[in-house]
């Protein structure tokens, strides 16, 4: 399965097994390929592996068959440098304050002092953080810790950005709100986004391309080309172009969530 | 008012108050002033035996040997927690044994510690490691449990080797339990090893108890008293402040 372009990340035959006992054969086999700077989602009924999917693309994980290829390298059980993740779970540091955690990631980056202030300045406006620069996670809502979290991430100019259900736990608005953030961001930086979500609408909005993935082990069962412009916001929930594209993935994802909860489709 | 402060004012009236009842009770003969002399002659005893230079002694002598126990017992603890936390089936076996051994009186190992080490600081600073490693072990396991395995995927998300995530991110997530077993340690250090200055030592402010006891000397050995008293406070007070302000970055809101 390949997107137009330069092919920017690889899998191939990818296969995820826990060992025992019992084993679980929880991933694959996958294939895939994203272009640079494309916008990529996964969707898939839960428990399906879809983190498992993000922790093997990134390094966190080995697969237990196939390769991962990252910019033309094979990627062996470490994070390269050039790829930022953001975590499902609030990971904000509790002991910094915001400019703190936001400047976490560069501490060893060797870079001089004011070039770090740069970037992380630029990063608190861009998240829109200015009043809550010296708060602390605790004095913040579950969106502005989140958005701290990718701001830490964004500091490090990553070519290749993995967010495992950055926006699970934010309410439909700011969800939206946030969604338009994240594109903007993906506009600006110019680099390959994939968006792990269990949000079909989401995945509709923001996407280039949305996979789909089947119940365990998870594969790719669909992958549906959006055709959004890149200029794209959250007000093309009014697009009947939107809700055509919605319909398409659950009629897709329907089957395997049944499969998920044990009942024949 | 803040509802601390309050709180606080209310605690210090209370202690305040008991103080104030143990002076009438003593005054007004219900209490034997030979047997406990009223607060106010137990601080100007105190204060007496420190102008006098008496305590010296055993002052550096204890302190210093609380101050090793309690460094010995934190780093100690701390590694054997960190060890006892990446083993699990070790910890199975070490656990149980954990949760007993508070109820085993350290202090009869004492004749044994004199006998392998005699008389001196050595078996006073081991009984008093003795006492607080446990706590601290204890508190290190139960703060590293408590980093959440996502701060870990953070850790390896950003390439932080095993010394940097140990450093950045471990050590401060778990230092809150980590310090309220410091606190526990530096008690126990304490107890330990005034416990033992006062039933075999020659010196120390232990010691200085148990010699005005059997003297006869009320005035020194309350004044003795009280000075330990005030001074466990005092140290177990600052690394309460210090844990509070720790605290309250993470728990603002």
């Amino acid at each position: 399965m390949s997107a137009a372009g330069t092919p920017h990340v690889v899998m191939r035959g990818v296969v995820r097994r826990y060992a025992g006992p019992p084993s679980v054969h929880a991933l694959g086999p996958i294939d895939l390929e994203l272009s640079r700077g494309e916008f990529f989602s996964v969707v898939g009924p839960s428990g399906c592996g879809k983190s498992t999917l993000l922790d093997a693309l990134c390094g966190l994980a080995r697969p237990s068959d196939g390769e991962v290829e990252f910019e033309g390298r094979l990627l062996r059980g470490e994070v390269p440098e050039g790829i930022g993740v953001v975590f499902q779970e609030d990971s904000s540091l509790a002991w910094l304050d915001v400019r703190q955690n936001i400047a976490f990631g560069l501490r060893r980056s060797g870079l001089p002092k004011a070039e770090i202030a740069a970037r992380v300045e630029h990063a608190i406006a861009f998240m829109g953080l200015q009043h809550f620069a010296g708060h602390y996670p605790a004095q913040l809502s579950g969106g502005m810790r989140q958005r701290v979290c990718i701001a830490r991430t964004l500091v490090l100019r990553p070519r290749l950005i993995l967010l495992d259900e950055p926006f699970g736990a934010l309410d439909q608005q700011t969800r939206l709100l946030m969604g338009d953030e994240l594109l903007r961001l993906w506009r600006e930086t110019g680099a390959t986004v994939l968006l792990i979500t269990h949000a079909l609408d989401e995945a509709a909005m923001l996407s280039d391309r949305v996979g789909v993935m089947s119940a365990r082990p998870g594969r790719f069962i669909d992958l549906v080309e959006t055709g959004w412009p890149r200029t794209r916001d959250s007000r093309i929930v009014s697009d009947p172009h939107f809700g055509t594209l919605t319909a398409r993935l659950w009629s897709s994802l329907r089957t395997e969530s049944m499969k998920t909860l044990g009942r024949v489709a | 008012m803040s509802r601390g402060r309050a709180v606080l004012l209310v605690r210090l009236a209370l202690l305040a108050g008991l103080v104030a009842l143990l002076e009438a009770l003593c005054r007004l003969g219900v209490i034997d002033p030979l047997a406990i002399l009223p607060p106010s002659e137990m601080a100007a005893a105190m204060i007496a035996r420190l102008a006098s230079g008496d305590l010296d002694e055993g002052m550096v002598q204890t302190f210093s040997t609380i101050a090793i126990a309690f460094a010995l017992a934190v780093a100690l603890g701390t590694l054997a927690g960190a060890v006892l936390q990446r083993r699990p089936r070790l910890r199975a076996v070490i656990d149980p044994l954990l949760a007993s051994y508070y109820s085993v009186p350290t202090f009869i190992f004492y004749p044994l510690l004199v006998a392998l080490f005699a008389l001196g600081k050595t078996p006073l600073v081991i009984l008093g490691m003795m006492s607080a490693t446990p706590a601290v072990i204890i508190s290190t396991l139960a703060g590293l449990d408590g980093v959440p395995p996502v701060l870990l995927k953070l850790a390896r998300a950003q390439r932080l080797g095993p010394v940097r995530t140990l450093w950045w991110i471990v050590l401060p997530q778990a230092m809150p339990r980590l310090f309220g077993g410091f606190r526990l340690a530096l008690s126990y250090a304490l107890i330990g090893v005034i416990a033992g200055e006062f039933l075999l030592s020659g010196t120390g402010l232990g010691y200085a108890i148990s010699f005005a006891y059997q003297s006869f000397d009320n005035r020194a050995m309350y004044g003795a008293m009280l000075f330990v008293l005030l001074a466990a406070v005092a140290a177990n007070g600052l690394l309460s402040l210090w844990e509070a302000r720790l605290a309250r970055r993470r728990m603002r809101t």
